[in-house]
């Protein structure tokens, strides 16, 4: 079918363009530009590679498409890398999104620009290659190799508290991942491999179902974030410079989602049931207490992230329903949030670019000055809440309906998560936008530029596609989704006779 | 039939031979022309390291004895030997500067280390209780004197002082060990006490402390860890970067020799001793890094904390575990060479300056510097696609097959904590404002810098002829 390896050239391609950068010596000004814009053109031309996989790609079967399987480390160690309904609508998120980032940063970062250009090219790499390995060695390469470009961007471009922030990101998710190492290790001994479409068809006994459950879910609950390991993210939302926030919240915690679809549920599907319970209800508190904590916050950035680490309740717990609503309603609503959350952090580079603060109390009344702004951030302020018609309602409603149908109690007090969502974000919306403008700063505020609109103006297009026809997604992951659920289903139905027979 | 010609050829041991003529020769070199030879005998000695590995690789394939079964070369013997003769050239190259000063124009200094190196290669190859104390003993004589090579510093002699009164103890316990193994099984080739051995009499017990305890010295594990700092930070900074490197392949390999083949028959027993050793260097190493102002004494725990890692795989005793530590200690002596090298680059106004907070804005000043730094810090903290990420993997992932969960999950949480100092410096060099211009760096730093670095960075593309020569080495022991 293929002959040219079009998957590792997506994951490989932003290297590339970081060498290009490297190359264009100097610090003046014009070697400024020349990396912004062979930054945003190996962005644009790997998304637009990225683009043949969409073209490609059979949402017919549920199998790997565009394999590639090379030697590596060792026999059972082997670079395999391939797409399927789950990973590639994040392969396409990041690869859309990165050039957004790159446009984001393209005045509001100055100093060493070419080392932050390479660095952003860099994390694309390792962010790809997350959601396209097929061997656990080479998806943890990867998922933990995206920790050093982070630790830098935050720590280099980021806000005075950056040490602290930058510190404690690195830290909680290294602390988080080196368990589940040990717990790749294990499964390499129980099965001989670490390739992953071979771990998923082989049985693993049980009490290493747990064990290696726990150690996995220590790595995906930090890098999601769940309550209450999820304090290192407002400290990293705030601090980091806007595209790193972009990055954070729409593709970095996706990846936590995606382990627990990608390793949790296929591979232990009986300790995933054991565990249920567990992860409903830390999501349940995740959506109720984080909501609540948002609505006390000060700062643009904190409420947005808090707002985050409650909507990633909402993807826990449907994959952990193991419905085929939830768990297809888990892969839609993180495409959206991806979507949704980096268009808001956007917006608040925006206005951070001006004013220079992310005090809320700072803002007010921008619509008199900013009506293009103001329109553009209510739409991702609706999507934030969940309005119909946009595409945070898709993901939430289905969340919620594959939950409902497992455990009422779970559903009915996620669904206050809904409320209290509203109530955060119109709260932020009314303090920022609307009102009287009286602050003398922002008196000459402007509204936003052919530039900013530029990067607005596709988010804003995706939110309402996705939110009125949500089937391109959707679609695209059927069939993956519902192997996984007839594989998990089949699993635990099997145990459970098991057990009814022994009695 | 031990007493056969075949018992006695020469040939295993002509690399040795070569080193040990080639080093004399040089001594008389520098004794009949003076000081002034200095350089052409540091030059000469590099040469003559890689003539000396050249020939071990030239050996005929497969297990070679002699001596009466005393020295053995195997793969084993080759793969370590090697590595330590690659340390040991690139110390001799890294120290060039330090040898170029005028009051220290010593020549004796590269002699001594060729020693050294032949001490270690003795040691590799050792077979025997006997065997093993000599290349001990040729390897730590000629450390103590190079500890205090810069003669005219207080520091460099009393770093040397205390190495030699330390060691002086520790290979009194290792002889001890020895003796009572000796009196325990009648024999002191490891072969035949491997024989002897079937079952954990305290006799024995009791001489694998000893013998144990005098290994761990060497390796600078904890609890015998005392004398690491002190001396890293005394002894003049190419000396460290010896110290760091080629002996703790030799004592490394010493310690899996002996542990592996000569005690194979009870495992469980010095098992539980090696994961006591590992845990506590594994944690020292991280924890008490933590508070270190100088740069050596931050490296010094480091290597306490790496051979603790170490020593995780070789505490699994299993082909896997064995195959675990070469591959470590290939991957830890580029890494370590390679922040020496950086290290060394540090001088303002002529002055070496070792404080950790001198590294600050280095990202400004020197990018690539800092970036070849930053990156052997990330691969030290053990973060893929890094080399150090794989050393760790190799060892952990023996462990976890030996079944020491308890010692894995300890292991990677103290790699955490070590993940904090190494980030320190790496904050340091990129997130802070700089101290001020350093001096630029000389061709041989560049030079081994690059040749580490490149290897830390790009060993994740292709890991395969290291993993394979290691799988190979670590079959032949068993």
């Amino acid at each position: 079918m293929t002959t040219w390896p079009i998957l590792s050239v997506v994951t490989f391609l932003p290297v590339i363009g970081a060498v290009l950068i490297y190359f264009a010596r100097g610090d003046d000004e014009a070697a400024r530009r020349n990396a912004r814009w062979i930054a945003l053109w190996t962005t644009l031309i790997t998304f637009a590679v990225s683009l043949i996989l969409v073209w490609r790609f059979d949402a017919a079967t549920a199998d790997f498409q565009f394999v590639e399987k090379a030697n590596w480390l060792a026999s059972g160690i082997t670079y395999h890398m391939g797409v399927d309904g789950i990973s590639l609508p994040f392969v396409i998120l990041t690869t859309a999104l990165m050039p957004f980032c790159i446009i984001a940063s393209w005045k509001s970062v100055t100093s060493r620009v070419r080392e932050y250009m390479m660095a952003f090219l860099f994390l694309e790499t390792l962010m790809v290659g997350t959601f396209s390995a097929l061997d656990l060695v080479l998806f943890y390469l990867f998922f933990e190799g995206g920790l050093i470009p982070m630790f830098l961007i935050i720590g280099v471009w980021g806000g005075p508290r950056r040490v602290y922030a930058s510190f404690k990101f690195f830290l909680y998710t290294l602390l988080g991942s080196v368990l589940m190492l040990l717990a790749i290790m294990a499964l390499y001994w129980n099965a001989g491999t670490t390739d992953i479409p071979t771990l998923m068809h082989t049985a693993v006994p049980r009490s290493l179902q747990t064990w290696a459950w726990l150690a996995f879910f220590a790595s995906f609950a930090v890098k999601m974030p769940m309550w209450p390991v999820h304090t290192w993210l407002p400290d990293a939302h705030v601090e980091a410079p806007t595209a790193g926030s972009v990055i954070l919240a729409a593709i970095l915690l996706k990846m936590g989602g995606y382990g627990f679809l990608r390793f949790s549920l296929p591979m232990f599907p009986l300790a995933s049931h054991d565990f249920a319970p567990l992860i409903f209800s830390l999501s349940v508190i995740a959506i109720v207490y984080t909501s609540l904590v948002a609505l006390m916050q000060e700062d643009v950035k904190k409420l947005i992230a808090y707002s985050s680490v409650a909507h990633m309740g909402f993807v826990t717990m449907g994959i952990f329903a193991g419905t085929t609503q939830g768990i297809a309603g888990g892969v839609f609503q993180m495409v959206s949030h991806g979507i949704v959350s980096g268009a808001l952090f956007l917006c608040v580079g925006i206005v951070y670019d001006r004013m220079h603060t992310r005090e809320i109390a700072a803002y007010g009344g921008l619509v008199n000055r900013m009506p293009l702004y103001a329109m553009a951030f209510m739409v991702f302020t609706m999507a934030n809440v969940g309005l119909p018609g946009t595409s945070g309602f898709v993901g939430e409603f289905m969340t919620l309906l594959g939950t409902f149908k497992v455990s009422v109690p779970t559903a009915t007090f996620a669904t206050l998560g809904v409320i209290l969502s509203a109530a955060y974000a119109l709260w932020l919306y009314r303090k920022v936008v609307f009102g009287a403008l009286t602050k003398p700063s922002l008196a000459s505020i402007k509204d936003l530029t052919p530039r900013e609109c530029l990067t607005l103006l596709p988010l804003v297009f995706l939110t309402i596609l996705f939110g009125v026809y949500p089937k391109p997604v959707l679609d695209m992951s059927a069939a993956s989704v519902q192997q996984l659920v007839n594989n998990y289903n089949a699993a635990v139905t099997a145990v459970k006779a098991a057990a009814l027979v022994a009695q | 039939m031990s007493f056969s010609s075949a018992g006695y050829q020469l040939l295993p041991v002509l690399p040795e031979l070569v080193l040990a003529v080639g080093a004399m020769a040089l001594l008389m070199l520098g004794a009949y022309r003076g000081e002034g030879t200095t350089r052409l005998v540091t030059t000469l000695a590099v040469v003559l390291l890689v003539v000396t590995g050249a020939l071990e690789l030239m050996l005929p394939a497969g297990k070679l004895t002699t001596f009466g079964g005393s020295f053995v070369v195997d793969d084993f013997a080759r793969f370590l030997k090697v590595l330590a003769i690659i340390g040991s050239a690139a110390t001799l190259i890294l120290s060039t500067e330090f040898l170029s000063d005028p009051s220290r124009r010593i020549f004796e200094y590269s002699i001594l280390v060729l020693l050294s190196t032949l001490g270690m290669m003795v040691l590799i190859s050792a077979a025997d209780l006997i065997m093993l104390y000599l290349g001990l003993e040729l390897m730590s004589l000629a450390l103590y004197v190079v500890a205090a090579s810069n003669r005219d510093n207080a520091k460099s002699t009393e770093a040397g002082l205390k190495y030699f009164v330390l060691g002086a103890l520790s290979s009194g316990m290792l002889l001890y060990g020895a003796s009572l193994i000796y009196g325990f099984t009648g024999t002191v080739d490891f072969a035949g006490i491997a024989a002897a051995v079937k079952s954990g009499s305290v006799g024995i017990v009791f001489g694998i402390v000893f013998l144990l305890a005098g290994l761990c010295f060497k390796v600078s594990a904890v609890p015998f860890h005392m004398w690491t700092p002190d001396v890293y930070e005394g002894a003049p900074t190419p000396v460290t970067a010896f110290f760091a490197s080629a002996p703790k392949v030799a004592a490394l390999a010493v310690f899996t020799r002996v542990t592996l083949t000569a005690f194979p028959g009870i495992v469980p027993q010095w098992q539980q001793i090696l994961v006591f050793v590992a845990i506590a260097s594994m944690a020292l190493g991280s924890f008490a890094a933590i508070g270190q102002k100088n740069i050596k004494r931050l490296m010094a725990y480091s290597s306490i904390g790496h051979m603790g890692f170490a020593l995780v795989g070789l505490a699994s005793g299993t082909v896997e575990g064995a195959q675990g530590v070469l591959i470590y200690i290939a991957i830890y002596v580029a890494m370590t060479l390679g922040s020496f090298a950086v290290i060394l680059t540090m001088k303002r106004n002529g002055q070496p300056v070792e404080q950790i907070s001198d590294f600050a804005g280095l990202s400004r000043t020197n990018p690539m510097l800092a970036f070849f730094f930053a990156m052997l810090l990330f691969s030290l903290a053990g973060i893929p696609p890094l080399a150090g990420f794989f050393a760790k993997w190799y060892v952990f992932v023996a462990a976890i097959k030996a079944g020491l969960f308890t010692l894995a999950v300890i292991g990677v949480l103290t790699s955490v904590v070590g993940a904090f100092y190494y980030l320190t410096i790496v904050k340091l060099m990129y997130f802070d404002e700089p101290a001020g211009q350093i001096e630029p760096m000389r061709i041989e730093l560049r030079t081994v810098l690059a040749v580490a670095g490149i290897f830390n960075i790009f060993f994740f593309v292709y890991p395969g002829p290291l993993v394979s020569v290691a799988t190979a080495a670590a079959k032949s022991l068993f």
